[in-house]
């Protein structure tokens, strides 16, 4: 920041050279006018070229502009400012199109067939995914259930009787570890404890949600963790001192205090596995039939059912694309779903009245 | 129901950390007595050891002797959750539990304890404690809105209205104002008044006309120096502590020449 | 209950009657119980993770002991290195990428957006770590793959001269150079949420003693923000990077794969990554051809382990100079 070369007069001043308020529109309107124009007589018009080159364009010109009217340490603030608005338009520009293409492909099956019919015998057109949005049902809920009081537990134990000793400690860092642990490594976990246990080849559903569990519970303990943390000392020491042992305190007060964090923090997790393909590829496998019990043979799931329609595909392969766009659909709607219904519990039970 | 505290010998750490030395003193049962001194000097840290609160935090511990009534608090067949039941505490902060309504918090110390109540008991249970704690006729029409709805004042009474409805023997008040308003404050030195009639109270207090105004007897708790453990300098009657001390420490800081 | 007791308990002999009331009841059956549940619980995590390293060591040691003559996929280091550096150079395109707009971003929703409407604009970034990844796999291959080929030729045409963009440039678009996109996309909302918990975490004083010395919104962010934020921001970036390395699906589908070991990005021939090639060949794999994709499995594991430690160990020598709690 150097003010050393100013001159006094400037000091003195405290108005200073400035653009005005919608330069920038005009200026992004031109810059990609320009670029169109020029791209239009070189014959290489695109939608993606003109927009890409033109904001570079507008970058470059707006910098220009404000360096030679504002200064220079304003155009370098402005340009910074574009750059990030920018990014984030970058980013929302997959979300719309994954969004607008999942939504237009699956529309063509999404229909009442999908839901109640299974792949049983079926080879060409029609058939559904019944089977394996049951599969995916029963695998997460298995998966839901053993992580869900292990990692509340885990996370019981960690914020209020291990504090900083070893085993919390050493708790710790292995949930870290825990969290690392690639998606489709967690499957061929689940696979060889299962073919060592029950024969080589075993795959089940229930397999599938042993692997689920792998990646569940780290998240599970981490958001409990974070949300116990989040009570106040205060209220255990309120009950403490009014004589109630540590175990009531823990049920009574912790966590009603903290329960819908902790319910948001399960439900993303949920919505995090339930997505889940690689180690349910490896575990769970493929059948086209219903099978709903977790100890027995194969059991298909939504996204493995996905891939599978889409990766082999018959003759002819419309009707299996469609069948996997549809189950994208699906998918989508049941994670972006569930992840509404887990910010909404958060939005509803987070300010807390008063306090 | 009010009891004698005696401390004799007692020392207090956080772990490797001496944080108050040899205090001896007999608490007087149907009286007020306020403990003061310069911050960090070990007064909120003794309060919260007349009722094992202290070993709440990791690593700290109490040796000596406190009794209550002749029994000791630290004696190895103590159980901490039945001492806190018969000696009550009331924060600096309020602290109402923010999930339960204002009823529910009075209840609180009862029903966390799994006791099974009747409507009819508990509801006498609840007008009885908060006429206790001066609260009840501000509250009475809104027993199920929760705690955390009412004013800072208010919510202090009505932890002590928690605190009283578990008919503990002695109450503990650390710092119980400073975080109210001068009327609020009010309030609740009328109610401590009232409450030496049936219980021994022992209050934490920065402020030394509060001290003056509320309590029988007085101990004055100072650091020799930085570093160093905390010590009781003087205990006595709250007229003498205050218009003729003996210590020199206790004069300098009753005329707030120092800390 | 509590985790002290007195060192010195001095026994005096108090009238036993009133004592009584003090005494513990009986051990105090539920604090024990609740103890012992939620501690199990915890060594239950430990022995989970035992075992996955028992039994990914153990079945991957066959392969790794076996004579190369009875591998389906021959000797297996030679096997394993071409879809190694097919992980890491995935992963780090996709960083590339990813880092400078995820922080960007982070920096837009912090201190750029109006209050209003940033929280909701958060929400809409984390919509897209809510994509299941075969998801993903199936837009990168119809979306993306198409879109970006034109680039592709246009690349090789003009800047073939560098080994990256030598071609031939891959007739479908589905080029290492595409999964980085999509595993940009995919790891960007991981990151971009995690730097904005850092970036709202900065200490407003230093905001305001920054603004105060008259500085702009992105000096300030420079001197106060990003200082503040970087072992935070590296943090996030290793995390995104860890799931970079172990993303399966989008990969497997999005790639058009091979076992090479080159630069090119534009290609059709790609070096495949371990968890991809894993998904793509274990449903075949059969006798000691299963215990070699699991000990690639292992591979991977403990390369995603490198970077999380890695991680790890940057955060706890940068916080102490940060002023960060």
């Amino acid at each position: 920041m150097s003010t050393t070369t100013r001159s006094r007069e400037s000091k003195l001043s405290l108005t200073a050279g400035q653009l005005p308020r919608f330069t920038w529109l005009a200026l992004l309107v031109l810059a990609y006018a320009v670029t169109a124009g020029v791209l239009a007589v070189g014959s290489v018009m695109s939608l993606g070229a003109v927009v890409v080159i033109g904001s570079l364009l507008f970058l470059v010109a707006i910098f220009a502009l404000s360096s030679a009217v504002e200064g220079r340490r304003k155009a370098v603030d402005r340009l910074f400012r574009y750059v990030f608005v920018g990014f984030f338009l970058l980013a929302l520009a997959p979300l719309v199109s994954l969004v607008w293409q999942v939504v237009s492909k699956g529309m063509e099956r999404f229909d009442l067939q999908y839901f109640t019919y299974s792949m049983r015998n079926v080879i060409g057109e029609g058939g559904g995914a019944s089977h394996a949005i049951a599969g995916t049902l029963i695998v997460t809920g298995i998966a839901t259930l053993i992580s869900v009081p292990i990692g509340l537990l885990t996370a019981i134990f960690l914020q209020e009787y291990g504090g900083q000793g070893r085993l919390a400690s050493s708790i710790r860092f292995f949930v870290d570890v825990m969290t690392g642990i690639p998606s489709i490594v967690a499957g061929l976990f689940a696979y060889t404890i299962f073919s060592a246990l029950f024969g080589a080849g075993t795959r089940n559903g229930f397999s599938g949600a042993i692997a689920l569990c792998i990646l569940m519970i780290p998240t599970v303990v981490r958001s409990t963790e974070e949300m116990l943390r989040l009570v106040p000392n205060e209220l255990r020491e309120a009950s403490y001192a009014l004589g109630v042992p540590k175990f009531r305190t823990i049920l009574k007060v912790v966590l009603p205090t903290s329960i819908a964090g902790i319910i948001t923090g399960a439900v993303l997790a949920v919505a995090r596995i339930i997505g889940e393909t690689a180690p349910l590829l490896v575990t769970a496998g493929l059948n086209p039939s219903l099978n709903t019990n977790p100890f027995d043979t194969q059991m298909s799931t939504l996204p493995v059912f996905v891939y599978y329609q889409y990766v082999t595909p018959g003759i002819p392969q419309e009707p299996f694309y469609d069948r996997a766009w549809a189950g994208a659909l699906t998918l989508i709607l049941i994670v972006m779903g569930l992840n509404l219904f887990g910010r909404l519990l958060a939005w509803r039970f987070a300010p807390k009245p008063g306090r | 129901m009010s009891k004698r505290i005696e401390l004799q010998d007692v020392d207090i750490y956080y772990g490797k950390f001496h944080a108050v030395r040899q205090v001896n003193m007999t608490i007087q049962p149907r009286a007020v007595t306020a403990f003061i001194g310069s911050s960090g000097c070990g007064k909120s840290t003794v309060l919260r050891s007349l009722n094992r609160m202290h070993e709440v935090i990791e690593g700290a511990y109490v040796t000596g002797q406190v009794l209550l009534d002749g029994v000791d608090l630290y004696a190895r067949d103590v159980d901490p959750v039945r001492v806190r039941r018969q000696v009550g505490m009331v924060f600096q902060r309020p602290n109402p539990f923010p999930t339960m309504s204002i009823r529910d918090n009075v209840l609180a110390g009862v029903r966390l304890n799994n006791a099974r109540v009747s409507r009819k008991e508990s509801d006498e249970l609840v007008e009885k404690s908060l006429r206790g704690a001066n609260l009840w006729n501000e509250v009475k029409d809104r027993l199920d809105r929760p705690g955390s709805g009412l004013s800072g004042g208010q919510q202090q009474r009505l932890c002590i209205a928690r605190a009283i409805a578990v008919s503990p023997d002695v109450i503990l008040m650390d710092e119980p104002c400073s975080a109210l308003d001068p009327i609020s404050t009010l309030a609740i030195e009328e109610l401590i008044h009232e409450l030496k009639e049936e219980y021994t109270v022992v209050i934490v207090t920065h402020n030394m006309q509060q001290a003056a105004r509320v309590s029988d007897q007085t101990a004055f708790f100072n650091l020799k120096a930085q570093g160093q453990p905390g010590e009781l300098i003087e205990f006595g009657d709250t007229e003498k502590i205050f218009h003729n001390p003996e210590e020199k420490a206790t004069e300098d800081y009753i005329t707030g020449r120092f800390g | 209950m509590s985790t002290s007791t007195s060192p010195a308990e001095a026994t005096s002999t108090p009238p036993e009657d009133s004592r009584h009331a003090l005494k513990h009841s009986s051990k105090r059956f539920g604090d024990t119980l609740f103890k012992a549940l939620s501690t199990g619980s915890g060594i239950t995590i430990l022995v989970i993770l035992a075992a996955v390293a028992v039994f990914l060591v153990g079945l991957s040691v066959p392969a790794l002991l076996a004579d190369p003559e009875d591998l389906p996929y021959g000797e297996f280091w030679a096997y394993v290195l071409p879809f190694a550096f097919g992980t890491v150079w995935a992963a780090a395109l996709a960083m590339l990428f990813a880092v400078p707009v995820s922080i960007g971003i982070a920096l837009f929703l912090t201190h750029y957006a109006p209050r209003r409407v940033a929280t909701t604009f958060g929400y809409i970034i984390d919509l897209l770590a809510a994509v299941p990844s075969v998801v993903f796999g199936l837009w990168g291959i119809n979306t993306l793959a198409p879109l970006v080929r034109p680039l592709f030729i246009w690349l090789e045409a003009n800047l073939g001269w560098i080994p990256l963009f030598a071609g031939p440039v891959s007739g479908t678009g589905r080029t290492v150079l595409t999964a980085a996109l999509v595993l940009a996309v995919m790891v960007l909302p991981i990151i971009t949420a995690l730097c904005r918990e850092v970036f709202l975490q900065t200490p407003r004083l230093h905001e305001e003693a920054s603004l105060a010395l008259g500085a702009t919104r992105w000096e300030m962010i420079r001197q106060a923000v990003l200082p503040f934020g970087t072992p935070g921001i590296i943090s996030a970036c290793m995390l995104g990077l860890g799931r970079a390395l172990g993303e399966t699906m989008a990969v497997a589908m999005v790639l058009s794969p091979g076992e090479t070991i080159h630069f090119k990005l534009l290609t059709s021939d790609n070096p495949n990554t371990i968890a991809s090639n894993i998904a793509l060949a274990f449903p075949e794999a059969y006798g000691l051809g299963v215990n070699q994709l699991i000990a690639t499995g292992l591979v991977l594991f403990v390369i995603t382990l490198v970077v999380n430690m890695g991680a790890r160990w940057v955060i706890s020598r940068r916080r102490e100079f940060s002023g960060a709690n």
